[in-house]
Order: structure tokens, then C-alpha cells, then sequence
């Protein structure tokens, strides 16, 4: 054996499985994968145990690719043992980056949402009103489950995350890149964004763009949108001048716009404010009144804007009533 | 629980030209203003962008104002307050889905000539923003979960 | 203006319009429009023979010049100073534009076949480095004002109507006549028309007492009339100015204190019959007086000319709140715009006379070759520009600059900032979604630096009532 094998491990926290899934895709490279990489740590796939990585030397692990929000203590804890047992961290897809889906839930707290999805849904059949508890003393003894979080955290606000390859999922080809970059020893500074590009998804996309004036704003059913014409030209807030490109433009492809998901661009310090700044200023109104009534149009500012981006926000989160 | 003891941060956007001008001349003329707003001048009120807003409240400010010219005609670069009358409307509506007060954020028009009037804001603002008591965004987002 | 109109390095083009102004300081590309005259300037030598053979015989048609009291022939001079000194045809009232079936008797008198009904309407484009505006005013409508009468009574005139009338080669050869061209013998003239009043225009025009004051001068010199000033208060500072006032006041002017209100011809007494009556309060004495007086001169003030925002949108400066076009400063820039390179001169910027408007369009003249001269532009460093690394081509940033200083590179697929269009609003850095447009000294970086400075707190100093 000329070269040792690549130590990686994978982990999702709080995900969907769509970054698993992004694995999976790399198609007949996933055996490439096997063959210079020895997979340490795969809950989805292989049968390691949280013992076994806790028995392993501090940076052992070559590379961890740790996709999924950081939702509970479980999420917390595995985050503070993968960086202990990891040569390199990688915060793997948008999840992780920036808080992704499980980021909206930040619109909330533990409270509100335990009592919604327990109580209060339609669908809730509760009468003894059973909620989780963190402990709870059976004839067995006491059994513990993970403590749900007030806040979504992203992995970079818990840990510190070598590098950051965003998506939701990170596009195969791009995901590729950086694992032939990490084989070669070739990656860039520390804390980089990588196997994304520096421009944005207009950069990448086909649809030909003009000047900007909107007279008001549509969301994706109301109309049948030009398919050669930008899709924010007229008036479908597409998040691709806020967003990094790499993944190909692959929404706007199909004339659906972008959400958002490989977040910022270098130097955008919010992705939401940045996007909400560049819709409304070219809103087509020569006062305050007409701007307002075009603007009312955005029904969920945060939903439109911070889809992926909540919990890596300025702000990260709603206000909490109770710190 | 009484708020008597609370001295508000408050950060105010203002336009060279106009608002800028006439705190200034607030200032010469000996005009009350509270300690409690600190300005950050930029040359038009078009410059400042919403993330300005939110950056202000996450480091800690209990209230932001952003003022400048007064529409339509009196902008320095001619229309750059159009910008800001299509932005703020919008940030309204943000930060009341980030759940902060409506009474935190005022925006609005003060002209160089309108000096009393900046004086006033600074005051009435104050005021508004103490009654409604530290917004302690930072600590938020230092808090740990227990 | 006949210098002018030989200077070798002056182009002189009349009867022309200017339709775009694009570029910035240093490099204006100006679109003009030259209307036809039907005459080969460079041809006519102005001998007029075209005007003496018209088929009209007699003029027919209102002289501009002489504020429609003299009339012209559809072929014409415009005024006996005009430059070029040559002639130009009215094709609304030339018979043949009108009908295609005239004996173009004109076109027959001249021996140097200048006339040319075929003439086209010209466009050429010139490249300039400096612009001047120097478009000028336009009186006050007196009609706006009904109590005044102008338009209802016959011998109820404008100054500038009267200015033709003392003219020698006005259309009385200077004899000062009513209507039916009997001499006045008392004559009223009413100053501020249209100036220094809350319902028309605020301001002062400036030129309209001492213009008052010398109409005052020549009717009474030409007509030995009665004349009557109905001033508010008599603005005649100037160089020898005071001393004029002091000589008319020493010819038997009067002089009465108080605002006319109505003029009318309802008479109330024998010797108003037949007159037009001036109502006034002579607030010297305090007492309402009736005047009655055979003519009327209204002292109309300077306004600015209806197309000024048009005009002021083509060279892309602005106006002040007068309407008049903007100087940089009210006190150190009368001469220049927040336009660079375009400069003003006259009364396009605010009444003057003649005196001031000369100094004015002087100074004007030397900003405009000084910067010529220098052959470079100190613009402000606080200026945007497009990191072109960054930039996705998202086209959003272009429709946001108030100076169009922004365009699209199509070739290099990314936005791009002209420096001496920029006049550093940031209102681009605040729109861009990407930051890839950076203002200088008021960049993204120094803003956030400032805000987290501010509100950091010094360990000991924490805000008494706060959550811990």
C-alpha cells in the first residue's frame, strides 16, 4: 500500500439526509471514495458507534464531513467530539453552514413549538397533554433523551469549522472538487468557503438580464414567468444576486428561482438584508406610499429572504421573550 | 419594572446634506439633545443599507434612526432618498417579524434647515426607546442553553 | 453679438435646439437639432430685397420682436440687430408651405439664390468639454393677474411692450401711443407685477425699479405725460443707481407708496370718464386713492422660462426652489452646477441686469477655459467602484445612480462605475446584492466598524436595569 488512506467521517445533526443522498450521487466516484478513504465514522451507512469515535485518539480522523444544524445537546455534543477527533472539520452543506431549514424553526422557541406539534396541531391527539422531557425515571431506571435547544445553531456558532462547503444538498460535482482538493493536500486558508465560486448564481445563469423596475412582486404560482427573461426582472424574488454560485444555476435552469441555499457571496455580511436591499431599491415607485403597497406585497419578509440564512443571520433569531 | 435607571443606546443614520447638517446645528446652537444617540454620517440616505440596521441592533442598540433629505426634491444627489423611502417600509415589516418594537426604528425626513426638530427627535426618541427598555440583542446572543 | 458672430473660433447656430447631452466633464457629446430657415445662411448677405418683393404686400403677421405691436411678412429679419443678418421664412405663415402654389417672388429677388424651400432640418452631434447655460428668463404672464386688466383693456401694456413703444426702431419709431395712437397724458406705472408676492412669485426680479424708473424717464421725456410709480419699496442699489432714482424723482415723477388694486374703467366722478382708473392705498398718507390715468404699464418680473425642467433634465443639474437653475453655492459658486463641467450664465440661474449678467457669464467664460486649459479634473476620492471579481452581472445596480454614472460592460459582462459621473451617494454599495461595488471611505467595513465601536461597552460600564 503505496499511500495511507484518507481517514473521513460523516455525521448529520439536525438534516433532512439530503447531504447522505449527496454522497450517494457521486455515482461510481463513491467508489473511489472506498477505495482512498477508510470511512471511520457514517452513522447512515456504517455500524460505528459514538463509543468507538469517543475511543479514538484525538485527530485521528483525517477529515469529518459534518452536515445538519446543531438543534439539540446530542447535535452540540457530537459537534464538540467530531472537532476533538478530527484533523479537519468540515461544516457540509447549508445546514451546517447556516442553519438551512432547521434555521426557521428560530422564528420560534421550545416552547411554542412543543406546544404546537404536541398540543395544539390538528392533528395532535394528546389528552394527557404528553410532552418530552429530557429525563424521565422508569422501573428500569432513568432514561435520558437529547435537551431540544431554544435556538438552531450552526455549526461554525458551537465549534471552529475549518471549512465550509455550501449547499442544500452541495452539488456532487462540487463535493468531488474538494475531496480530489483535500486528497492532493491543495486546499486554501483556513475558514474558506470551498467547491463553491466567488460570483453569484446570475453568474451561472442563462436567463438575460436588464435593468430593474418592479411594479410588484409575484410569487412563483401567479404567474407564468418568460422563460428567457431574469426571473427578478419581473417581479419573482430569486435570491441568485444574493447568493454564491457553483451549483450550476440549477433552479433557475428550470425557470424556478433561486432560494438561496449555498448562501452569501464573499463579503455579504447578511444574505437576507443583502437580497431584501436589492428588491427594494428597484422598486418601480416615486413615493413612499406607492413603495410601501408594493413592498406589502412580500407577506414573509423573513421566509422570502432568510430561507436558509436565519440562523447565521445578524440577528440569528426572533426575539426571545424569556432569555 | 421600572426602566428609570435605563439609559438607551441609541445609533442614528444621518445624511450629510440635510439631517446630518442640522444636528450639527443643533449642536452650535446649545439645542438639549441627549447623550444617548451617537451618529454615524454617511453622504446620502441612500447609502444605508438595511443590513446597517441589523447590524446596529445585534452590537447592542436599543433604537436606530436613519434620516435624511426630505422627498422629492430636496436630495443633495437628486434621488438617492427615493432608495431609502423603498427600503425602510420593508425593514419595517423585517423587524417585526424578528419580533423588535416598532418604537425602536424611526425613519424619517430632517432638513439642514430643521435643527429644533432634530433636537426634538433626539429627545421624544429617547424617551420612547427607554419606556420600551433594553432590547440586550447581544446577550441573546451570548445566552448559553441550560 | 457680432463679434461673436465672426469670432474664428465661434460656431454660431441659430434656430437650433439642443435634444441630448451624454458623457461627463472634459468629454460631452451634445446632439443638436438645427431647424431649417429656407435660407442658405451662408448666402444671404441680408440686403432684404425678398422682404420687399413678398407677395404679401403690406406685413400682416405679429412681430415677435415688437411684442406683437408691429407686424411682419412671413419672409423676415427677426430684428434689425439680428446676427447672422440674414433672413428667415415662417413656414405656418408662408403661402408656400401653405399651399405649394406661391410665385416665390422672393426666391426671384434674390441675385444670390439663397432662398431654399427644400431646406431639411440638420442634425449634428459635437463633442465639447465644457457647457454653459445661458437660456435666459421670461416675463411674468400679466394675465394671470386679472385685477391688473392686461388682455381686457386695451392701454393697459407690459413694460416690454412700452420698451418698444420709446424704441426708435420699435413699431412707433419711439412715439409713445395708446392704441388708437392718440399721446397719453397721464400714465401709470404699476411695479411687482408677478414679483415679491405670495400668490405668483416670491421673489424680488431685481431689474424691475430701475427698468420702471427709465420708462418712467423716456415717456415722460417723449409725451410730457403725468406719470405715476406705484412702487412697494424702490430697489435701486447698484453703481449710479441711487442717483438715477434721485434724477427721475427731480423730473416731476410721482411717486406713490401702495399696491394698485383694481385697474378698471368704472368711473365714479367726471374726469374718471373715459380713463382707466388705478385703485391704490398710499400708505405714506394712509388713505385710498383713485388715479386716472390714459395707460397702464405693468412692470412684469423675471421668471424662469417654462421648459426650464426640461432643459435642466438634458444637462442633468438642478433647480432651486425658485426654479431657476442651481449654482453650486449660493455664495462661493455662482457660476458652476453640481454638474461639473456645466456652468451657467445670466439670468438662467436668477434675475439680473445687464451689468451683473455681464460679470456673471465673464466668470462663467473663465471656468469654462480654466478647465479646459487644465486638461485634467480633481474629482473626490469618495467615490463607488464595481469590483469586477465579484461582480455577477445581476444589472441591479443600474437603474439606482441619480447620475447614470453606471454602465454595463457587455464584453467584459460586469458593471462598471465612471469616476468623474460618481458623485460618491453610495446608494449603489447599499443596493448591491453581491458588495461588489465598494465606496470608497464610506465602505461596508468602516460602517460596521463604527457601529461595533460605538456600542462597545467598557467592562465596568454596563447599563443600570439591564438583563444581566
Amino acid at each position: 500500500m503505496a499511500k495511507e488512506k484518507l481517514k473521513l467521517a460523516l455525521y448529520w445533526a439536525a438534516s433532512c439526509g439530503g447531504c447522505e443522498i449527496t454522497m450517494v450521487e457521486l455515482r461510481e466516484k463513491l467508489l473511489v471514495v472506498d477505495q482512498v478513504a477508510d470511512i471511520l465514522f457514517w452513522p447512515v451507512a456504517v455500524d460505528t458507534k459514538y463509543k468507538d469515535v469517543e475511543a479514538m485518539p484525538d485527530k485521528h480522523i483525517d477529515v469529518c464531513l459534518f452536515n445538519g444544524a446543531i438543534r439539540t445537546s446530542e447535535n452540540e455534543h457530537l459537534a464538540h467530539l467530531m472537532r476533538k477527533k478530527s484533523k479537519v472539520l468540515v461544516a457540509f452543506g447549508s445546514c451546517a453552514c447556516e442553519g438551512c431549514m432547521p434555521g426557521l424553526a428560530n422564528l420560534y422557541n421550545r416552547q411554542s413549538i412543543f406546544d404546537y406539534v404536541y398540543l395544539e396541531s390538528p392533528s395532535a391527539d394528546n389528552p394527557n397533554k404528553v410532552v418530552p422531557q429530557t429525563t424521565n425515571k422508569m422501573a428500569e431506571g432513568e432514561i435520558q433523551i437529547p435537551k431540544f435547544y431554544n435556538t438552531v445553531k450552526t455549526l461554525g456558532q458551537v465549534e471552529d469549522v475549518d471549512y465550509f462547503i455550501p449547499g442544500c444538498p452541495p452539488q456532487p460535482p462540487m463535493v468531488w472538487s474538494v475531496i480530489e482538493a483535500i486528497l492532493a493536500g491543495n486546499l486554501p486558508p483556513k475558514g474558506s468557503v470551498v467547491g463553491a465560486n466567488e460570483k453569484t448564481v446570475c453568474d451561472e445563469c442563462k436567463h438575460e438580464r436588464k435593468e430593474k423596475a418592479i411594479k410588484q412582486f409575484y410569487r412563483i404560482y401567479e404567474i407564468i414567468p418568460s422563460t428567457t427573461q431574469c426571473l427578478f426582472d419581473q417581479g419573482i424574488i430569486c435570491a441568485g444576486p444574493a447568493t454564491r454560485g457553483g451549483c450550476g444555476a440549477l433552479c433557475t435552469k428550470v425557470d424556478m428561482p433561486c432560494r438561496g441555499c449555498y448562501g452569501p457571496p464573499p463579503h455579504v455580511v447578511d444574505q437576507g438584508a443583502a437580497l431584501l436591499s436589492a428588491a427594494s431599491s428597484v422598486v418601480d415607485a416615486d413615493t413612499e406610499e406607492e413603495a410601501r403597497r408594493i413592498v406589502n406585497q412580500i407577506s414573509d419578509p423573513i421566509g422570502t429572504f432568510y430561507r436558509f440564512g436565519l440562523a447565521s443571520s445578524l440577528l440569528h433569531r426572533a426575539r426571545l421573550t424569556k432569555v | 419594572m421600572s426602566n428609570s435607571t435605563f439609559e438607551p443606546r441609541i445609533i442614528a443614520f444621518l445624511c450629510n446634506w440635510c439631517t446630518y447638517t442640522a444636528a450639527d446645528a443643533a449642536g452650535v446652537a446649545r439645542m438639549e439633545q441627549p447623550a444617548n444617540v451617537d451618529v454615524i454620517r454617511v453622504m446620502c440616505s441612500g447609502r444605508i443599507a438595511p443590513m446597517f440596521v441589523l447590524k446596529a441592533f445585534s452590537e447592542g442598540a436599543d433604537g436606530v434612526i436613519v434620516s435624511g433629505c426630505h422627498p422629492p426634491g430636496d436630495c443633495h444627489y437628486t434621488n438617492g432618498n427615493f432608495k431609502t423611502f423603498r427600503r425602510m417600509p420593508l425593514m419595517e415589516n423585517l423587524l417585526a417579524q424578528y419580533g423588535i418594537e416598532k418604537g425602536r426604528f424611526h425613519w424619517g425626513w430632517i432638513s439642514g434647515a430643521e435643527a429644533p426638530k432634530w433636537a426634538e427627535l433626539s429627545r421624544s426618541f429617547t424617551e420612547q426607546v427607554r419606556g420600551l427598555g433594553p432590547l440586550s440583542w447581544k446577550t441573546q446572543l451570548a445566552s448559553k442553553e441550560d | 453679438m457680432m463679434d461673436a458672430g465672426r469670432h474664428p473660433n465661434i460656431k454660431l447656430l441659430t434656430n437650433s435646439d439642443v435634444t441630448n447631452v451624454s458623457g461627463y466633464v472634459g468629454n460631452y457629446k451634445v446632439t443638436i437639432r438645427k431647424r431649417p430657415r429656407y435660407v442658405k445662411e451662408d448666402l444671404c448677405v441680408g440686403c432684404l430685397q425678398c422682404i420687399e418683393h413678398c407677395t404679401y404686400k403690406e406685413a400682416k403677421f405679429p412681430d415677435e420682436f415688437n411684442m406683437g405691436l408691429g407686424k411682419r411678412k412671413p419672409v423676415y429679419l427677426p430684428f434689425p440687430q439680428a446676427t447672422p443678418q440674414v433672413v428667415l421664412i415662417d413656414p405656418e405663415k408662408c403661402i408656400q408651405f401653405k399651399t405649394g402654389k406661391c410665385k416665390k417672388t422672393c426666391a426671384e429677388a434674390c441675385d444670390r439664390k439663397a432662398i431654399d424651400f427644400e431646406q431639411k432640418e440638420e442634425s449634428l452631434e459635437v463633442k465639447v468639454g465644457a457647457i454653459i447655460v445661458a437660456t435666459g428668463f421670461e416675463t411674468f404672464d400679466a394675465t394671470k393677474l386679472p385685477y391688473y386688466g392686461y388682455g381686457k383693456y386695451p392701454n393697459v401694456y407690459t413694460a416690454l411692450e412700452v420698451e418698444r413703444l420709446t424704441s426708435a426702431s420699435g413699431p412707433t419709431g419711439g412715439e409713445v401711443v395708446l392704441r388708437d395712437g392718440s399721446h397719453p397724458k397721464s400714465v401709470g406705472i404699476i411695479h411687482c407685477v408677478g414679483s415679491r408676492d405670495e400668490k405668483t412669485n416670491r421673489w424680488c426680479s431685481r431689474v424691475c425699479c430701475m427698468y420702471s424708473l427709465k420708462l418712467a424717464h423716456m415717456i415722460k421725456d417723449h409725451t410730457g405725460a403725468e406719470v405715476y410709480n406705484f412702487y412697494i419699496d424702490m430697489r435701486t442699489p447698484g453703481k449710479s443707481y441711487e442717483e438715477f432714482y434721485d434724477k427721475i424723482l427731480s423730473e416731476g415723477v410721482h411717486f406713490i407708496r401702495g399696491r394698485v388694486a383694481p385697474v378698471s374703467d368704472w368711473a365714479i366722478i367726471p374726469e374718471e370718464e373715459g380713463k382707466l382708473v388705478l385703485r391704490v392705498e398710499d400708505t405714506m398718507i394712509g388713505a385710498v386713492r383713485r388715479i386716472p390715468v390714459d395707460m397702464v404699464v405693468l412692470s412684469v418680473g423675471l421668471e424662469p422660462q417654462a421648459d426650464a425642467g426640461n432643459v435642466a433634465s438634458l444637462f442633468g443639474i438642478s433647480r432651486s426652489a425658485d426654479g431657476f437653475f442651481a449654482e453650486a453655492h449660493p455664495k462661493l459658486r455662482p457660476v458652476e452646477t453640481n454638474t461639473d463641467g456645466v456652468f451657467l450664465a445670466g439670468c438662467a440661474q436668477g434675475p439680473r441686469d445687464v451689468p451683473d449678467t455681464v460679470a456673471h457669464a465673464g466668470a462663467a467664460a473663465s471656468m469654462a477655459i480654466g478647465l479646459l486649459n487644465r486638461g485634467e479634473v480633481t474629482i473626490s476620492p469618495t467615490v463607488a467602484y464595481v469590483n469586477e471579481k465579484l461582480c455577477s452581472a445581476c444589472k441591479t445596480c443600474l437603474s439606482v445612480c441619480p447620475y447614470t454614472a453606471i454602465t454595463f460592460d457587455t464584453a467584459a459582462n460586469v458593471a462598471r462605475v465612471n469616476d468623474a459621473l460618481c458623485k460618491g451617494c453610495g446608494t449603489c454599495v447599499a443596493t448591491c446584492p453581491a458588495a461588489a461595488i465598494v465606496g470608497r471611505h464610506f465602505s461596508d467595513e468602516q460602517i460596521i466598524v463604527t457601529i461595533e465601536g460605538l456600542l462597545r461597552e467598557p467592562a465596568a460600564k454596563t447599563a443600570e436595569g439591564a438583563h444581566p
